[in-house]
């Protein structure tokens, strides 16, 4: 086991390197650096960005910048913001956890409903609800999610006034951030009202950011029980009379676990994804909506390093789910 | 399906009873802001959506009076401007106090000191402050004010003097913009003591209405009303800024009552918004122009006759109503209505396509030739979608024989590019900064900027134009200089270097129970004297 | 029990009708003829015009509505383009996206992950390292910077498209590949004196055809929604093209006032990235034979 997981994590170092190789390249190649995209309608003059250029680093060769920003990683040092004179660390470390919950409760509701709803349909196949069940996650699928967030903030929170309309909590309640998840700092509001107002901002991005990995783990589950209920143990048990419930529940949901933990690891990556774009439409101020605002700033140190953040985040995870499926089948681990 | 209906109405039931609970003594105004505040400096920044979220807490030496261009006092209570315009003599007030937070207390109020370490510190390379946040200090230099200072005296405790090295009669009113705000240097000097500088530009102290209690990044900015405050007290007690970007989620806030003022809104909501009993729409005609520019460098723009044809071809009427749609009057002039020295009696161009092909044909065109037009990819003040336009026009300019190629790029490109002259046709605008024409047709029509790299997208120099701007600067009576302003804008427009598109209105939709907002022309917004009924 | 050689007539026909019980695949095939339909006989089918401006009718309701004019069926956007017809030749560059993904992710994937898995060694190291380091980066993040450095517009978008999935293609291509070249019949191949290449693209790529077939009909579907959410940012097609993310990026503000423009653009998308869905399914159900009972 040891031996796995020291093997896993010998495989992660090439791959930082690669991470911040890349978001450091690609940046760079954007056309325009951040001092130009502030200048607007004003423009700058040449000698002044030449000389705001040089301040930044900015002239130096790119290979040169490229093993300064590693030296300065190497001490911990992720960088400063170009626009907001924050470091990145601070800036990340206040946004996480808006998208983490985001994404934790997105990913909760996904399974508390998806998983069940596979096994059901699994224990019914070729049933209506199989049928039903199996059309509506193909077309959770295929939604474009910043089209499904839009028509649901139109229903839900326009036209009906149910939901609020965005952000995670009413403007109203002063909340000290101690550990960033509103779900937890509410409790230490003056007001009564402030952990009702958290919940009910969560609803709606919790749906739309939650369909798609609903629907994949609806289906993944249905055809993983699918194949394990088939499996001659599955029936010797069955024809040994334990009860249906207790064959499917303690036997077969274990080994259709399996690639359903794939499916949440894969999905991290995507919530993150999903992320940018629902945080756009419901104002949720988390990470995905900072990252794609500093490609357009060109704000080099936050989109290396909060890339860089990301990626670990997502590598972290994929070792977890790596682990979690040695667990889970002793025969995977070598 | 019928459980979940219910669970969510008893939430939002619960939730609605959790506001009513809400302390009714403390008076709270929302505010739905569209961006984030880069920072807290005044200095360093250059976005509308920045200044609003320091001007609370800030004040300048002077301000313009609520809803007017006209510059008033502020932390000076008067000054003189010497005979020969170069020296500005300020008179600071007494007993303003400086605001406090966990880590400063003040010791003294107000003085001189505060004054000439704001400035030097935009100023001068040995100033400690300097580098500190970067440093890029936009406006100062923009305002060309390192070329202007010849240096910054202290007379005594409460009386400053600005020396220039020429007249500039818009001076004043410089200062009075953002960028001249006042930090103090009590809390400088401390923070720099404890090695945090920059927490000067993230944790604010000044000496304005409202003080920073929390900022939370891209959700909320909460301000309470400071009770050392020089000047009339705030009649609300808590400030919050909900940061919504979206325009639509901003109108849908409103009209929920989640926010009781959200400014930009989507000119498709505005008869909605109208319509609605709950609400107000304030106007006010914006200080901006936003314009088609012919690069006057490159053939064939290079001919009077081509830019007029152009002039002629264009449905101005078409755009105002499908992109604008009411949010904007049609622009003859570069500078707006509403700007003193706005010479109404010149004709705009009438829309007559033929009369453009026939120009064109006399220019040597008659038949098509190839453009390009450049439209921005980011919706401006003066300009709510650039694209639309560009498509609108292209169309247009097909109809006379001019075949114009769309091009865009990311923002910050294509501001670098069209400095450098790369284009044929740019879509580009303007806002005012301090209520001068100065400000517009320096920067946006004069020799100077036409160069290479130079802020002009007309690249347009004309010696006649050029001479009377230039001497409309120096000179003091405002009667005076609007005579000088009033022929430069009859050359422009016989030149025709740009097509004038528009002047948007600014539309600001807020509660029917908010009172004593005024707006500003500047665009900037103002929460010092609102209160809710 | 998974073929070991190239389908036979009787294979074939054996295919279609494991995939013809499925009803789900059978409509999104039906959905996808039509689209593919409509997309080719664009020129043909659609009233008007998706770039004429009709000024006098900005914001047209669709037919049934009050204001609405039979003219324009689904109503007009704002600069007066009537939407059936910007729907129209949408399905057509949608297709064209699609398609044009896919095959490069394809073609370039499998390429790389068929040399990853017979070169071995450093070469399959590096390889799948990089397609690591291009999985932990968000996709759309990586997409949008994509774009940034190219340049706004259709082709960008789409090649950027292709950067972000071709890691699926590359390791699913090399993870068939290794399996095949452990079988007994490559290693016989090899022994007879068969040459690398031939062995690559003769035997084993055959053999990987089924997993790779399911994920080229579902990526077709991955890359119109994700063209379609680069569109919808701003950065894909460029005005006056009638992409439906493109379409709908400039429709947001008029939710309330003119919904048609919204909506309709939305469902095209849905429809038709669920048509490739099921047709994605049904096809690995189809050629899955796990799943067969």
């Amino acid at each position: 086991m040891l031996v796995f997981l020291l093997r896993r994590i010998g495989l992660i170092i090439p791959t930082f390197i690669g991470v911040t190789l890349l978001s450091f390249m690609l940046i760079h190649l954007v056309p325009g650096d951040p001092i130009e995209v502030r200048a607007g309608e004003h423009g700058i003059a040449p000698e002044r960005l030449a000389e705001l250029r040089h301040q930044f680093g900015l002239d130096q060769p790119l290979w040169k910048q490229f093993v300064d920003y590693e030296v300065q990683l190497l001490h911990g040092d992720l960088g400063t913001s170009v626009s907001t004179h924050e470091t990145v660390w601070n800036e990340f470390t206040t946004l996480f956890p808006a998208t983490l919950e985001l994404g934790l409760c997105a990913i909760s509701f996904a399974v508390i409903v998806g998983l069940p709803l596979g096994v059901i349909a699994a224990t019914r196949r070729g049933s209506g609800f199989d049928y039903g069940l199996m059309g509506l996650s193909v077309t959770g699928a295929s939604m474009p999610i910043f089209w499904w967030g839009l028509m649901v903030i139109l229903v839900f929170s326009v036209a009906l006034g149910w939901t609020p309309v965005s952000g995670r909590i009413s403007d109203l309640y002063y909340i000290e951030p101690w550990s960033g998840f509103m779900l937890i700092d509410c409790w230490f509001a003056d007001d009564a009202g402030a952990c009702t107002s958290a919940v009910s901002h969560l609803i709606l991005p919790t749906i739309v950011l939650g369909t798609i990995p609903l629907a994949t783990i609806a289906r993944m589950t249905r055809s993983a029980m699918l194949e394990v209920l088939n499996e001659d143990y599955i029936r010797t048990a069955r024809a040994k009379g334990l009860s249906v419930r207790r064959v499917v529940i303690v036997h077969a949901l274990r080994n259709a676990l399996i690639p359903v933990v794939t499916v949440i690891g894969l999905s991290v990556s995507a919530l993150l994804g999903g992320a940018i774009l629902t945080e756009t439409i419901f104002s949720w101020p988390g990470v995905g909506h900072w990252l794609v605002e500093s490609i357009q700033r060109r704000d080099y140190p936050v989109l290396q390093g909060g890339t860089l953040l990301v990626a670990t985040l997502v590598i972290l995870v994929n070792l977890g789910v790596d682990l979690t499926y040695g667990f889970l089948n002793p025969r995977i681990r070598r | 399906m019928i459980r979940r209906t219910a669970a969510t109405s008893a939430l939002a039931l619960a939730a609605l009873m959790g506001l009513a609970a809400m302390p009714a003594q403390a008076k709270t105004l929302v505010y739905c802001s569209e961006g984030s505040p880069e920072n807290f400096n005044p200095m360093i920044n250059t976005t509308g959506t920045t200044f609003d979220a320091l001007r609370p807490i800030y004040n300048r030496l002077v301000e313009f009076k609520p809803g007017t261009t006209e510059v008033v006092g502020g932390l000076a209570d008067r000054w003189e401007v010497s005979p020969d315009g170069k020296i500005f003599t300020f008179h600071l007030r007494h007993g303003v106090k400086w605001q406090s937070n966990k880590d400063f207390k003040p010791t003294r109020d107000f003085n001189a000191d505060d004054v000439i370490f704001s400035f030097e510190r935009q100023w001068k390379d040995s100033n400690p402050y300097h580098k500190v946040s970067g440093g890029g200090y936009d406006y100062f230099n923009d305002m060309s004010m390192p070329a202007l200072l010849d240096s910054i005296d202290r007379v005594d405790d409460y009386t400053v003097r600005f020396v220039l090295k020429q007249p500039q009669t818009p001076f004043l009113a410089n200062m009075a913009m953002d960028f001249a705000s006042i930090q103090s240097k009590e809390y400088a000097d401390a923070l720099l003591k404890a090695g945090k500088p920059e927490q000067i530009d993230q944790v604010p102290i000044g000496t304005g209405p409202f003080e920073l209690l929390q900022y939370q990044k891209d959700a909320t900015i909460r301000y309470r009303a400071f009770a050392g405050y020089w000047g009339p007290k705030p009649k609300i007690d808590t400030l919050v800024f909900s940061i919504t970007t979206d325009a639509a989620v901003r109108l849908a806030k409103l009209r929920a009552n989640e926010c009781q003022i959200a400014p930009f809104p989507n000119p498709a909501d505005l008869p909605a918004i109208r319509a609605d009993k709950n609400l107000t729409l304030l106007s006010q005609p914006g200080l901006n122009i936003g314009y088609l520019a012919f690069n006057n460098l490159k053939p064939p723009f290079t001919d009077v006759r081509v830019r007029r044809a152009i002039n002629m071809a264009i449905d101005k009427a078409a755009i105002l109503k499908a992109v604008y749609q009411g949010a904007g009057q049609p622009a003859k002039n570069l500078i707006p209505p509403s700007m003193w020295s706005y010479d109404d009696k010149i004709e705009d161009y009438k829309f007559d396509p033929a009369a453009a092909k026939k120009l064109l044909a006399e220019a040597g065109f008659p038949n098509a030739f190839e453009t390009d037009l450049w439209a921005m990819p980011v919706q401006r003040p003066y300009n709510p979608d650039a694209r639309r336009i560009a498509e609108l026009m292209q169309a247009d300019l097909a109809a006379v024989g001019i075949k114009a190629k769309i091009v865009s790029y990311e923002w910050g490109e294509y501001r670098k590019r069209v400095q450098n002259g790369e284009h044929q046709m740019a879509l580009l605008g303007w806002t005012g900064d301090n209520g001068d024409p100065d400000n517009f047709f320096v920067p946006l029509a004069g020799c100077a900027a036409a160069r290479i790299g130079g802020g002009s997208a007309s690249k347009w120099c004309n010696q006649d134009f050029e001479a009377l701007i230039q001497k409309a600067a120096t000179i003091p009576g405002q009667a005076d200089r609007a005579k000088l302003y009033e022929q430069a804008q009859v050359i422009m427009h016989d030149q025709a270097p740009f097509y004038l598109i528009a002047h948007s209105v600014v539309y600001l939709p807020m509660r029917a129970n908010v009172v004593g907002y005024k707006m500003s022309p500047l665009g900037g917004h103002l929460f010092d004297q609102v209160d809710l009924k | 029990m998974s073929a070991s050689v190239s389908a036979t007539p009787g294979r074939a026909g054996a295919l279609w009708r494991s995939f013809a019980e499925n009803r789900g695949a059978v409509i999104g095939l039906g959905l996808m003829i039509v689209l593919v339909v409509v997309a080719a006989l664009a020129d043909v089918v659609a009233p008007h015009s998706p770039i004429e401006q009709f000024r006098e009718n900005f914001l047209t309701p669709p037919f049934w509505m009050a204001g609405g004019e039979r003219a324009f069926l689904l109503g007009t956007d704002d600069v007066g383009r009537d939407m059936l017809s910007r729907l129209i030749y949408g399905a057509r560059l949608s297709l064209l996206i699609g398609f044009s993904v896919a095959s490069l992710a394809l073609v370039v994937g499998t390429s790389l992950g068929l040399l990853a898995a017979f070169a071995g060694g450093v070469v399959d190291v590096i390889i799948m390292r990089v397609m690591d380091v291009l999985l932990v980066f968000p996709s759309l993040l990586l997409a949008i910077v994509i774009v940034a450095i190219l340049g706004p517009g259709l082709f960008n978008a789409m090649l950027a498209v292709v950067v972000v999935t071709l890691p699926g293609y590359t390791r699913l291509s090399r993870a068939s590949a290794l399996s095949e070249l452990a079988r007994d019949y490559v290693t016989a191949s090899r022994s007879a004196g068969a040459g690398a290449v031939r062995l690559m693209f003769e035997t084993v790529l055959p053999n990987c055809l089924a997993p790779l077939i399911v994920q080229v009909s579902l990526g077709f579907a991955a890359a119109i929604l994700d063209a379609a959410a680069l569109g919808f940012l701003g950065l894909g097609a460029q005005p006056p093209t009638p992409e439906w993310g493109t379409m709908l990026a400039g429709a947001l503000q008029y939710y309330q006032r003119a919904w048609w423009v919204l909506t309709f653009p939305g469902l095209s998308i849905l429809i038709t990235v669920l048509a490739f869905n099921l047709l994605g399914d049904g096809l690995r159900d189809a050629l899955d034979p796990k799943l067969k009972r």
